[in-house]
C-alpha cells in the first residue's frame, strides 16, 4: 500500500538521507485529503468505474460502429482484435460486440445507480423512522415490509413489466419495489440499538429535536451498514436487470444491454464463446469495482479507520 | 450558597412499568415498581447522592429528573414549576438548565462527531451564541475540564476513559446549567482516574455554584462530595440524611450494610456488620411490609406485616420507621 503513496515514500527517503535535523515535509492539504483514497481497493474501484462511466457517457464517439447494424454475412465472427474491424467479434446477427458492450454500459449503470439510490433512500428513511419511533409506526411499516417481501422478486418484476409494459422507467420501478427492504430491516435494527445508546439519550436530554437526533446521531452511525448493503444491491441490480433482459422483459430489444447480450449468447455458447464471455466479464468488472469502492467508502467514513495525520 | 427554596423537588414520585403477558401479550399482568413513592429535594449549590444496589430504581430516578420518562404518579418540580405542565418555552429553559453526565463514556459520545462538535451541540440546540463565539466557548470549556483546546478536532475514540468523561462534563457545562444529573459518573472508570473526575466535579461546583444529583452504587464514591445522601432500596428511600451524619451514624440496617461494604477494603479493620446476603428481590413482586426484611440482619417478626413510613428524626434526616430501626436507635441511645 505504501508504494501507492509516492509523496510519503519520497519524504521517508529524504528524511533518511539527511543526518540532522530531520526535515518533516508536511503534506499539502490536497494530499492529506486524498491520502485515504490512495489504497489499492479505492484506486482500482474508482478507475474501473470511471472507465465504465466514460464508456456510458461517450458511447456515440467511442463505439467503432453502430451497435444495431446487422450484417448476417458477418455473423458470429470470432474476436479479431487488431487484425480486423470487429475487435471482439460479432453476434449471431452480425452486430459488433464491442460497440454493443460500450452502449450496454449506459443501461446497466444507470439502472444500477437508479435502483440503488431510490431503494436506498426509501429503505433508510423508513427503517430509521421505524426503529427510532417504534410502537405503532414501527408495526405498520414492518407489516408493509412483510407483505412486499412475501412476493417472489422475479414474479413481482414480471407482473409489473407485463402490466405496465417494457421500458427503462418500469424496469427501475420493478427492481426497486423490493430492494428497499434489506435497507429497511438492517437500518431499523441498527436504529433500535443506537437509540438506547447514551449519546442519543444525552441528545434527548439537551432537548434536541427528533429530526436532529435522526440526522446527526443515528444516520452517521448506521450509514456504514447501509453502504455495505448498497454495494451488494448495486451488483445485484445489474444481475437482476440481466436476468429480466434474459427473459425478454427488460428494456426494448433494440437497446443493447449486457443482460440481453448474455441471453443472446447462451444459445451459441458451445460455438461462439465470445458472445457470452465479454458481457459476463463486463458485469463482473462492474460488480467488482462497485464492491471495492464500497469497501473504501466504508473505511473512509469511519473515523476509527482513518489514518493518523 | 444554599438558599431555602429547593431547586428540584420530587413529591411522592412513582414510576411503574406495565408487564404484559397472556397468550398474545396483550394483557397487563403486573407492574414493575421501579420507583415507588420518592420524595426529596435538592437546593441550589448542593449535591444529593442517591446510593443503592443495581435495580433499586436509581437510574430510573435520574431519567425521571431529566424528563426522559414521565412519572406514573407524583410530581417533579424544577425551580418551583412542575415538569409535567411546562409549555414549550418552559421546557426549553428546563432543557438548558438541567444537564446530564452518563455512566459509560464509551457510549455517551457520538463516535462520528469531533469533540468540538459534541461539546457545542447543547449550545446549537439551545440556539445560543454565534458560530465564532461557540468555538471560543468550546475552547474555554475544554481548558476548564483539563483538556487541550487543539483536541477539539479529534474524535472520541482517540481519548481515554477519563478524558472522555471530561468531554461529557464539558458538554454538560456548555449551556451554564443549574443542575447536573450525574448517573454513576465514575463507575466505568479506572480506580486511579475516579478521584480526578470527582475532584474536577467538586471544583466546578465550587466555582460555578452547580447542583448535582449524583447516582452511585457505592457509598465510598459519594463520601467526599455529598451534602445529602439518599439510600434507595427497591424503589423506595430507606434513609436520607446530611452526608456527614449518615457516614457518622448510619441508622437503617441497609445503610449500615452498604457502609460496611464500603469499608471492607480497609486493611486491618474487621467487618463489624454482616455483609448482605442474597439477591435484591424482584420489584415486580416486592416483599410485604418492610421491603428489606428478607435480607435484614435485624429483622423482627412484625417487619413483614406493615410497610414502614419515612419519618423525620432529626432536621434534614429521614429514615424508614421500621421496628428494627427504632430498636437500633434506642439501643444506640443507651
Amino acid at each position: 500500500m505504501q508504494q501507492l503513496i509516492p509523496e510519503s515514500g519520497l519524504a521517508a527517503k529524504a528524511a533518511s538521507t539527511l543526518v540532522s535535523p530531520p526535515v518533516v515535509r508536511r503534506p499539502s492539504r490536497i494530499m492529506r485529503a486524498l491520502r485515504p483514497w490512495l489504497t489499492f481497493k479505492a484506486v482500482l474501484g474508482i478507475s474501473l468505474l470511471s472507465l465504465l462511466l466514460v464508456c456510458a457517457l461517450l458511447a456515440q464517439w467511442l463505439a467503432p460502429v453502430d451497435p444495431n447494424k446487422q450484417n448476417l454475412m458477418a455473423a458470429m465472427i470470432a474476436p479479431q482484435y487488431f487484425s480486423g474491424p470487429h475487435f471482439l467479434g460479432t453476434d449471431h446477427v452480425g452486430r459488433d460486440l464491442l460497440a454493443r458492450l460500450i452502449y450496454g454500459a449506459r443501461i446497466s449503470l444507470s439502472i444500477a445507480a437508479a435502483v440503488v439510490v431510490i431503494s436506498g433512500a426509501v429503505g433508510i428513511a423508513l427503517g430509521i423512522v421505524s426503529g427510532y419511533f417504534g410502537g405503532r409506526v414501527d408495526f405498520m411499516i414492518q407489516k408493509v415490509v412483510e407483505v412486499v417481501w412475501a412476493f417472489p422478486p422475479l414474479l413481482i418484476a414480471i407482473a409489473i413489466l407485463a402490466f405496465l409494459g417494457q421500458g427503462l422507467g418500469n424496469l427501475i420501478l420493478a427492481l426497486t419495489l423490493q430492494r428497499w427492504i434489506p435497507y429497511c430491516r438492517v437500518v431499523r435494527a441498527e436504529a433500535m440499538t443506537l437509540k438506547e445508546r447514551e449519546f442519543v439519550v444525552a441528545a434527548r436530554s439537551i432537548g434536541a429535536s427528533h429530526l436532529r437526533i435522526l440526522g446527526r446521531h443515528l444516520l452517521p452511525n448506521l450509514i456504514q451498514s447501509a453502504l455495505v448493503i448498497g454495494t451488494f444491491a448495486m451488483a445485484a441490480a445489474i444481475i437482476a436487470e440481466a436476468a429480466l433482459s434474459f427473459l425478454g422483459l427488460g428494456v426494448p430489444a433494440q437497446i443493447p444491454t449486457w443482460g440481453s447480450m448474455l441471453a443472446d449468447g447462451r444459445a451459441y455458447v458451445s460455438t461462439s464463446w465470445w458472445m457470452s464471455l465479454f458481457p459476463g466479464l463486463a458485469i463482473f468488472a462492474t460488480v467488482l469495482a462497485i464492491n471495492m469502492l464500497g469497501d473504501a467508502l466504508r473505511d473512509n467514513l469511519d473515523p476509527k479507520m482513518k489514518r493518523r495525520r | 450558597m444554599a438558599t431555602d427554596a429547593p431547586l428540584l423537588e420530587l413529591t411522592d414520585v412513582r414510576k411503574h412499568y406495565a408487564v404484559s403477558g397472556g397468550p398474545l401479550g396483550l394483557k397487563t399482568v403486573g407492574a414493575v415498581r421501579a420507583v415507588d413513592g420518592l420524595s426529596f429535594s435538592v437546593r441550589a449549590g448542593e449535591t444529593l447522592s442517591i446510593v443503592g444496589e443495581s435495580g433499586c430504581g436509581k437510574t430510573t430516578t435520574a431519567r425521571l429528573i431529566l424528563k426522559l420518562e414521565e412519572p406514573t404518579a407524583g410530581a417533579i418540580s424544577f425551580e418551583g414549576r412542575r415538569l409535567d405542565t411546562l409549555d414549550a418555552a418552559g421546557l426549553r429553559h428546563f432543557r438548558g438548565s438541567v444537564q446530564a453526565v452518563f455512566q459509560d463514556p464509551w457510549s455517551s459520545l457520538n463516535p462520528r462527531m469531533t469533540v468540538g462538535r459534541i461539546i457545542a451541540e447543547p449550545m446549537i440546540v439551545q440556539a445560543r451564541l454565534s458560530r465564532q463565539d461557540r468555538q471560543d466557548r468550546v475552547a474555554e470549556l475544554m481548558t476548564q475540564v483539563g483538556l487541550r483546546r487543539e483536541q477539539a478536532e479529534l474524535y472520541p475514540h482517540q481519548f481515554s476513559g477519563g478524558q472522555r468523561q471530561r468531554i461529557a462534563i464539558a458538554r454538560a457545562l456548555s449551556v451554564d446549567p443549574k443542575l447536573i444529573v450525574l448517573d454513576e459518573p465514575v463507575s466505568a472508570l479506572d480506580v486511579s482516574i475516579r478521584a480526578q473526575i470527582l475532584n474536577l466535579l467538586k471544583d466546578l461546583q465550587d466555582r460555578l455554584g452547580l447542583s448535582y444529583v449524583m447516582i452511585a452504587h457505592h457509598l465510598a464514591t459519594v463520601r467526599h462530595m455529598s451534602h445529602h445522601v439518599a439510600v434507595m432500596y427497591l424503589g423506595q428511600l430507606v434513609e436520607i440524611a446530611p452526608g456527614r451524619e449518615l457516614f457518622r451514624r448510619p441508622l437503617h440496617p441497609y445503610t449500615q450494610a452498604l457502609y460496611s461494604a464500603a469499608l471492607s477494603t480497609h486493611v486491618g479493620r474487621p467487618l463489624s456488620e454482616p455483609a448482605l446476603k442474597g439477591e435484591i428481590p424482584s420489584p415486580l413482586n416486592p416483599p410485604s411490609g418492610c421491603r428489606f426484611h428478607p435480607r435484614c440482619p435485624h429483622a423482627l417478626a412484625e417487619c413483614s406485616a406493615s410497610e414502614p413510613a419515612l419519618v423525620e428524626i432529626e432536621p434534614g434526616r429521614r429514615v424508614q420507621d421500621c421496628s428494627c430501626v427504632r430498636r437500633l436507635i434506642s439501643a444506640a441511645a443507651k
